[in-house]
């Protein structure tokens, strides 16, 4: 799906065309490099449909926390909160496991949504920054969800909650069919709904979608609370898959989602974005420690997973530099007067 | 006129923290007319058009609007109310494509959905009816300042404007754009839509308007018919006195520049921004440098100045070749440059006046790198009162002083660290009367003292009024060079046109009230050079 | 507490903008060129009173909240007024947050931010130890932990500054890689420490006062008096203004954020340093996890905008003792940790909310 619309005819347009194909492409064709390289290097192993969906399904929450986060990021906004809500939400679903998973998914994304509607009233009333408002709230939420586990352990009751780390549908987890379909429906509604068109309006001049009478602040809030209900809804995941939340659940995640949605190639100044190209995004730092774990479990060298920060952390610089380049050709060819 | 007008705004009073901003104003305008509203900045122009277009709400009076008594809540009601507003920078979202900038808000949908093709039908069929012929799925930073500004009209026209406020819209815009602009605006008033128009430009408002409303100190002063007031009538009752000299040559005949340049280009190349610009100044000399918009007039400066790089091409600085590499190697070697854009590129908005008057002086002001603020404040208390800069005090944040003091802070920053060379972009845009004219005498002084000055301006009427000598740019080359009293409007048309000095009468410059239009080479169509004029 | 004594309090006539809140400064519609100032005194119109007050909210409501605070712990916490408290317990915790706010601080003042401090810390942290436990020099580790932090600082701002990355986005490189860079060195193991040498700035009391305590307060002042009085100084304020302007005005602008970036690293190298020797372990997996939040807060608890062209080295400094002492009152009058952390979060809202007037 192409939210960027594309300029062509001029050679400084072909050149920027290529620039573009390699800025919102370059994270599709690096997966399709390292998946290659994966089968090639570890044979069928890496090619079962065993680790097929493993991958998936274990990647599936990362993914619904990066779709919230693309579509906060089009606004020209940031949520640093995503992952203390995931703990909430994981401690709230956990809470309610022992009713199953459908009420601990919604009792888990109402959860979220409502740190959503906190980060966006105070964004959106009392317009503060989102960058420092989001960091509260993700000291904040941490807390609550800390105290809401209390003394004993987040575990989840046995049963239909925990179903989630065993459904499978086709071949993959029930989990990764419920990202792919988060991320189809979000791409589609990015593309084909005046809110999608909003929110990208939005980032790219909030002045003048203000002046055309956008509903900017109520655009605005709503793009938070997808974001929080998304998290949290992520959380119900996490606490499913794994029968339980510890105290560090979602540490960090918030800044994984934002790398993966740059790595993407959605611009962090907002305005310009695309929703697929955040799942690519999220789908390749994944594979980045799949590869590790089965480079190890090749035996002949042994990589420590200390690296898979840093080999992330290098692609990030790669996928960034990339963009500077680009954005900087582009200035050339059309500077905003 | 027999009509009820269209819209009537009768003792609009508005009062900020008990300062009065608009005092029991009125102000009419008919069907299918085109009505100016002028009067220097803070007279109250754009405080009337924010109470009018819903941004803030009047303390007393009554604006009747189609017939109907109206408050509009925001500029979004006003605007479904057939009011439509464009800025005088381009409000619009430079990332979208064209059809959606026209649409944002109103697209038009099937089943809910919005339906892309129906809306880029519509949104091209608007656009031929202003004459423009543009691939409207392109996102729209591809495209001119003028398509853009064609943009936001279209947008007014797919509402449904019966009024549309166009404020400044021709300050960003070429010669050449604004006859298009001029052309679509008769267009509009055929069609009975009317038009206020806010300009500083007086030959703009004689060009297209029908009708004045004059503004001063929050008070209609005038409204006339546009043909029964001349333009001397005009001045001065928009600055309330007796302005005689206004628009006599200053130019001093007998000092006569010379000595080597202070600035020496030769043959300048840069992308497609420049290609072979040659520009010299003396000290004593103002050069102007004359061109249409994209000509490269900008990127000239820039170039010189060490801001942007260059492919090719010389520049010596009093005789000795220099690579200027960064501003700041500019400004070691004793180069100023005020540039067009004072509010992005020029002020720094939080500080005070006095940190913005010494910025770039503050090297010099270091004592083993610690800033020598006794200096520092002997400088400024000089400049700000040799200058005539209006601040409560030098502490006084430069966001809070108006555009016409700002500026003279800016010529300040550069006049304290004793340049050779000043170079101006666009000093006067956007500046009232008194302040500009301040700015130009005050230029002027400085070359007879021996700076060298180098001048941008899109006002032929500076140019004219300002330079000793002008190059003439165009598609980035250096075409033409005039001085003394070859530098007449005609003449600079026609190089800025045909790239020739000679004074070939310019077919287009028959119509008396209108500028002339430019060459045939319209920048809508091209968008790589597009744009570019930052 | 205020860097800028010489900026005077606007009187409420002349209040600044004329933008409505939350719009970009100089996008705002309203902005015709040469923004006539009687027109712009606008949306403030009615709130006169107010004005006065959120001027002075803003730039003393840390310092009055800390005094508040402190008078309140004064007189209902037993033992609270003694050397060992104070000085052992809530400067001892403030002072590495401080300094790390020092930095932080200025990075923000250029406009940028540095999300990468907690790593840096762990690097500088690990670097220092292995040397160390290798039988190296006391000074020389430290040195050598140092430069290594300087390097990731001028990583950091080379992509800023150089490459024109956003901020949050190239020192998120370094928060991500730089905790797999320090587990590398180590191998990621916990190693005890003991080299008095080494330890003294995380372990010494000269005069009965922790050694890093008396850093911390020379790293303020120092930074405190750079920031007021020198030329590198005005250019940071100038920079994160404007920093178009501030390069045609002939600044180094790029040499002035990459100072920056360098001196928050180098000073976060220093915190790591102190880390390492106070917990007498070198400890790749937690040194400085979460830093860059608490350095961040503390900065914007105390009223600087996070969006640049202001620094108060002070303000960072009380910022960290208040919430460092916000938190310690919270659990010592039986609140849980983690409740205590939703109201630090609720604390530096409420700082914002006071503060927005100014950054519209």
């Amino acid at each position: 799906m192409t939210t960027v619309d594309t300029p062509a005819g001029t050679s400084t347009g072909r050149r920027v065309q290529v620039g573009l194909l390699l800025q919102r492409q370059g994270a599709l064709i690096a997966l399709v490099v390292l998946v290659v390289f994966g089968v090639l290097r570890y044979g069928e192993r890496f090619a079962t449909g065993f680790n097929l969906s493993s991958f998936t399904g274990d990647t599936a929450k990362y993914g619904l926390v990066a779709l919230g986060m693309t579509f906060v990021i089009m606004t020209g906004g940031i949520d640093l909160s995503v992952g203390s809500v995931v703990a909430l939400g994981g401690v709230v679903g956990v809470g309610v496991s022992e009713y199953g998973l459908l009420p601990g998914l919604l009792a888990g994304t109402a959860a979220g949504a409502a740190v959503g509607v906190v980060n966006g009233l105070l964004i959106t009333r009392l317009r503060l920054q989102p960058f420092i408002v989001t960091l509260a709230t993700l000291l904040a939420v941490r807390g609550l969800a800390l105290t809401l586990a209390g003394t004993r352990a987040a575990v989840a009751a046995p049963g239909g909650f925990q179903s989630l780390g065993s459904w499978s549908l086709l071949g993959l987890p029930v989990a990764a069919w419920a990202m792919f379909l988060a991320f189809l429906v979000g791409a589609a509604v990015l593309h084909y709904t005046p809110w999608g068109r909003q929110v990208l309006a939005i980032g790219g001049n909030v002045d003048a979608a203000r002046l055309m009478g956008l509903p900017v602040a109520r655009t605005t809030f709503s793009v938070y609370v997808l974001s929080g209900a998304l998290a949290g809804c992520a959380g119900v995941f996490l606490g499913s898959q794994n029968g339980s939340v510890d105290t560090a659940a979602g540490q960090g995640w918030e800044l994984t989602a934002i790398a993966a949605v740059v790595v993407g190639g959605t611009l962090l100044t907002g305005g310009v974005g695309s929703v697929l190209s955040s799942l690519v995004g999220v789908l390749l730092l994944q594979l980045i420690f799949n590869l590790i774990v089965f480079e190890n479990g090749r035996g002949a060298v042994t990589i420590s997973s200390f690296w898979e920060s840093v080999i992330r952390g290098a692609f990030l610089l790669v996928v960034v530099l990339l963009q500077v380049r680009l954005v900087r050709r582009r200035g050339e060819a059309g500077r905003p007067a | 006129m027999a009509d009820p007008p269209l819209l009537s705004m009768q003792g609009i009073t508005k009062q900020f923290l008990g300062v009065p901003a608009l005092r029991e104003v009125s102000f009419e305008v008919a069907r299918g007319e085109v009505h100016a509203l002028i009067g220097q900045n803070g007279a109250g122009k754009s405080t009337l058009i924010k109470v009018l277009t819903g941004v803030y709400a009047r303390d007393a009076g009554r604006i009747e609007f189609d017939g109907r008594e109206v408050a509009f809540p925001s500029p979004h009601a006003a605007q479904l109310a057939g009011l439509s507003t464009i800025y005088q920078e381009v409000n619009l979202v430079p990332f979208r494509s064209v059809a959606e900038n026209v649409f944002l808000g109103r697209e038009p949908k099937r089943l809910g959905l919005i339906d892309w093709g129906r809306m880029n039908r519509e949104a091209a069929a608007i656009l031929r009816r202003l004459d423009l012929d543009v691939d409207v799925t392109r996102p729209l930073h591809d495209y001119a300042i003028a398509t853009q500004q064609m943009t936001a009209l279209a947008r007014a026209l797919s509402t449904a404007a019966k009024l549309v406020i166009m404020d400044e819209p021709t300050s960003a815009l070429a010669e050449q754009e604004v006859q298009t602009l001029f052309r679509v605006i008769r267009q509009l008033r055929d069609e009975g839509i009317a038009v206020v128009f806010v300009s500083h430009r007086l030959d703009e408002l004689y060009a297209v308007c029908d009708r004045v409303t004059v503004m001063r100190d929050g008070r209609t002063v005038a409204q006339r018919a546009m043909a029964d007031i001349s333009r001397y009538e005009l001045v001065s009752t928009m600055l309330g006195r007796e302005l005689a000299e206004e628009l006599a040559h200053r130019r001093s005949a007998d000092a006569a520049p010379d000595g080597p340049p202070v600035l020496e280009a030769t043959d300048l190349h840069r992308g497609r921004a420049l290609d072979g610009v040659s520009v010299s100044v003396r000290p004593g000399e103002i050069v102007g440098l004359a061109g249409l918009l994209g000509s490269g007039r900008t990127e000239t400066a820039r170039a010189v100045f060490g801001a942007d790089p260059l492919d090719s091409g010389t520049v010596a600085v009093a005789g000795t070749p220099v690579a200027l590499r960064s501003p700041r190697d500019a400004v070691e070697r004793g180069i100023g440059f005020a540039p067009e854009d004072r509010k992005t590129e020029g002020i720094i908005p939080q500080l005070s006046v006095r940190e913005n008057m010494t910025l770039a002086l503050l090297p010099h002001l270091r004592r083993h790198g610690i800033v020598d603020r006794r200096r520092q404040g002997e400088i400024v208390d000089r400049f700000v009162t040799a200058i005539g800069v209006k601040c409560s005090s030098p502490e006084q944040p430069i966001r809070e002083l108006s555009g016409g003091n700002q500026q003279k802070v800016l010529l300040a920053r550069w006049l304290c660290t004793d340049p050779k060379l000043l170079i101006l972009d666009e000093p006067t845009r956007g500046i009232d009367v008194g302040a500009k004219r301040d700015i130009q005498v005050l230029v002027r002084r400085l070359a007879d003292e021996g700076l060298a000055v180098l001048l941008i301006s899109s006002e032929l009427e500076e140019i004219v009024a300002d330079a000793d000598r002008v190059v003439t740019l165009r598609d980035g080359r250096s075409v033409a060079e005039l001085t003394g009293d070859d530098i007449t409007e005609d003449a600079l048309m026609n190089a800025m046109a045909t790239g020739a000095a000679a004074d070939t009468a310019v077919d287009s410059a028959s119509d008396t009230a209108d500028p002339p239009a430019g060459p045939a080479t319209a920048p809508d169509h091209d968008p790589t050079t597009a744009g570019r004029q930052p | 507490m205020s860097s800028r004594p010489d900026t005077p309090a606007s009187p409420a006539a002349a209040e600044p903008d004329g933008q409505p809140a939350g719009t970009t400064a100089g996008t705002g519609p309203g902005t015709t060129a040469g923004g006539a100032t009687a027109e712009g005194a606008s949306t403030e119109g009615g709130r006169g009173g107010r004005v006065r007050w959120s001027v002075w909210a803003q730039r003393y409501g840390a310092l009055a909240a800390l005094a508040a605070l402190f008078v309140y712990n004064a007189i209902a916490t037993p033992y609270f007024l003694t050397p060992q408290s104070l000085l052992f317990i809530l400067l001892r915790q403030a002072a590495p947050i401080a300094i790390v706010a020092v930095g932080m601080a200025i990075v923000i003042g250029t406009g940028g931010i540095d999300l990468s401090v907690g790593s840096v810390m762990a690097i500088a942290g690990q670097v220092g130890a292995v040397l160390v436990l290798g039988g190296q020099p006391a000074l020389l580790a430290v040195l050598a932990a140092l430069l290594v932090a300087a390097l990731c600082g001028l990583f950091n701002g080379t992509l800023v500054a150089r490459f024109g990355v956003q901020p949050i986005i190239a020192t998120l490189i370094l928060f991500i890689a730089g905790r797999g860079i320090a587990q590398l060195i180590t191998g990621g193991e916990l190693q005890p420490l003991s080299n008095p040498d080494f330890q003294w700035i995380g372990l010494a009391r000269p005069l009965g006062v922790p050694a890093q305590v008396i850093i911390a307060v020379v790293v303020a002042v120092v930074a405190w008096l750079v920031m007021r009085l020198t030329v590198y100084g005005r250019y940071v304020l100038a920079v994160g203004g404007n920093e178009t302007a501030s390069r045609l005005a002939g600044l180094p602008a790029a040499r002035v954020k990459l100072l920056a970036y360098v001196t928050s690293g180098v000073l976060a190298g220093l915190v790591g340093l102190i880390a390492v020797s106070a917990t007498s372990a070198s400890d790749a997996n937690n040194t400085g996890v979460g830093m860059e939040l608490d350095a961040i807060a503390a900065v914007a608890v105390a009223g600087t905008p996070l969006t640049g062209g202001k620094v108060t080295i002070p303000g960072a400094v009380v910022g960290a003792v208040l919430l460092k002492l916000l938190q310690n009152t919270l659990i010592s009058k039986g609140v849980t940790k983690e409740v205590a952390q939703i109201v630090t979060g609720a604390v530096i809202v409420l700082a914002l909310w006071l503060q927005r007037q100014d950054t519209p």
